[in-house]
């Protein structure tokens, strides 16, 4: 009896790894009850938990400039902006979740560097012009690494994504106009603009991941229907529609080799510093520890108040529970 | 001060309201990536757009919102000095809240009774203040009744703001409220959230002998003009831009 088992609990395995492919082959969506592969699973939660740890640790570059927006309208546009990265933080959290990771656990492994948030949030915001651009280029990049993700083979990651998205290009959109209003303001705004424009070029092309000769997770995601198009792809797509987009702001992309290939039907581009890319993935940007360090000091000081909460919660509850039973009684 | 026309006291009012709104939403603002969970990123953030869109609506009322929020100097804001103190740790957030919220929304009820473009603009923000004095009232009871280090730290923020709630009912010319009336609303509105959580009254004055009505005439407390220094920077360094 007990040599049976682990034979029958293998075909059952099987079995159930043979349906899993099979539904993800028939592009049907794998739920929360649904059995997967254990590293399928594990590769959601990391890969969605650093989605939504890129949302929150973003909000700060923005809110930096909160406080000095130089109109009421832009003031506004920009908290309601900022809120939006929580709301998204909030629903990639609750998608990683529902995979059976815990919110608390995951914040914990952001706050010890055991897990990663987008490289690109690395990089200080140092005039208004920056909002804008991180508007345009840096959700331009994500809402292309994003749409794809609305079809994604992970039913709860696909629907987050599907209201993110229509977010971010919302927000997309303002970054651009933000751009608008100063390429057609005053010479000084134009060189903010423009200055904005060639400091976040490249890192918003590095938010695409590293090429495809040498991207860890890229075959397997793609069997898997996490991911549907390569890193390369993807940027080039980007790269394709941003290139009309600055001429029509009237400001250039700080490459001198960006030019049409009308043999490929695509803008060529120049060398990605990879180095770079890698510095700031270990840490080594220029506000790594500035970003890690506000994140871990908003959840140290705001331990009392979860407490508060919680013990709150806890008297009132059993208090009701007294109530209940009292009136039962 | 362009276009903040003194003479009428319509325009007074509505310069006060909409100084009182702006500046606790650029402190409400302040928080932003600061707050101790994410659904406190989302409600600060909530509340400080609330109060933003009320004030673009009033001054708007007094002339270009703009000018009036980014090219005054502080002497000519007209707020109570009780939106102007700092955030302080998160208790002290909540009790500024709890006093501001709790009052807007009693004034703006009466308000929104009136008739005139005030009296639109308080029908529409009375349901937000009702939110955001929900807001406060939830978090004083969390706090107050929560553990001991909540109960000291919201005890501690609700004495040190007490001094700063006595500008409230200080009558605001162009408003036909009846402060007296307001001001046992008021009280007996906050002491009974104050009770609920546990938590005591304070009973120091509720305002110094020469501040009463200070923020009102233009006379701020220190913190303000820092304040106004980093809202206004960038706004001030680019004349006649738009943005």
């Amino acid at each position: 009896m007990t040599t049976t088992l682990p034979e029958r609990d293998a075909a059952h395995d099987d079995a159930r790894a043979a349906a899993f492919d099979a539904a993800v082959a028939a592009e049907e969506r794998i739920e929360p009850r649904d059995w997967m592969p254990d590293a399928y699973r594990a590769t959601l939660v990391r890969q969605i938990a650093q989605h939504a740890h890129s949302e929150i640790i973003g909000m700060q570059p923005e809110a930096n400039w909160i406080s000095r927006a130089p109109s009421l309208r832009r003031k506004a546009i920009l908290l309601a902006k900022v809120q939006d990265e929580a709301g998204h933080g909030l629903y990639l959290y609750s998608a990683a979740e529902t995979l059976g990771a815990s919110r608390d656990e995951l914040l914990d492994k952001l706050h010890t560097g055991r897990q990663k948030y987008s490289s690109i949030f690395n990089y200080p915001t140092l005039t208004w012009a920056d909002v804008g651009a991180i508007g345009w280029l840096v959700d331009g990049a994500a809402i292309t690494n994003q749409v794809p993700l609305c079809r994604c083979s992970y039913g709860p990651y696909a629907r987050a994504m599907v209201r993110v998205c229509k977010e971010e290009s919302f927000h997309q959109r303002q970054g651009y106009e933000l751009l608008l209003a100063l390429t057609r303001g005053t010479p000084a705004q134009r060189a903010m603009a423009q200055d904005a424009v060639d400091r976040w070029w490249w890192p918003s092309l590095m938010m695409f991941g590293p090429p495809d000769d040498e991207s860890a997770h890229s075959a397997q995601s793609m069997a898997w229907k996490i991911k549907r198009h390569s890193n390369d792809e993807l940027r080039q797509r980007f790269v394709d529609i941003c290139v009309p987009q600055a001429e029509s702001l009237g400001l250039t992309l700080p490459d001198p080799e960006l030019r049409w290939n009308a043999e490929r039907g695509h803008y060529d581009h120049g060398p990605i510093d990879w180095a770079e890319f890698k510095q700031v993935l270990q840490g080594n940007g220029p506000c790594n520890e500035q970003r890690i360090g506000q994140r871990r000091r908003a959840h140290e000081e705001g331990a009392w108040v979860r407490a508060a909460a919680s013990a709150y919660a806890d008297k009132h509850t059993a208090h009701q529970g007294a109530e209940r039973n009292g009136a039962a009684a | 001060m362009s276009g903040a026309r003194p003479g009428n006291p319509g325009h007074h009012a509505a310069l006060a309201l909409g100084d009182d709104a702006l500046i606790l939403a650029q402190r409400l603002g302040e928080w932003s990536g600061h707050a101790p969970e994410l659904e406190e990123e989302v409600a600060l953030a909530n509340i400080a757009l609330d109060l933003l869109g009320q004030a673009r609506a009033l001054l708007s009322l007094c002339g270009d919102e703009d000018e009036l929020a980014f090219r005054r100097e502080e002497r000519a804001f007209r707020n109570v000095q009780l939106v102007e103190r700092p955030n302080g740790d998160f208790a002290h957030t909540i009790a500024r809240q709890l006093y501001f919220s709790t009052w807007q929304e009693l004034l703006y009820g009466r308000l929104a009774g009136g008739t005139g473009p005030i009296a639109a603009l308080a029908a529409k923000a009375v349901k937000e203040c009702a939110y955001h004095r929900d807001h406060a009232e939830q978090w004083t009871l969390r706090l107050g009744d929560g553990t001991e280090e909540s109960h000291r730290r919201m005890q501690a923020a609700l004495d040190a703001l007490w001094r700063y709630t006595g500008e409230l009912w200080q009558p605001v010319e162009g408003l036909d409220v009846d402060w007296d009336a307001l001001e046992s609303a008021w009280r007996a509105g906050v002491t009974g959230v104050v009770t609920r959580a546990t938590l005591g009254v304070p009973e120091g004055p509720q305002s110094s002998p020469w501040a009463a009505g200070a923020g009102r005439q233009g006379v701020h407390t220190e913190p303000f003009g820092r304040l106004l220094a980093e809202m206004q920077h960038l706004h001030r360094s680019h004349p006649g831009a738009s943005w």
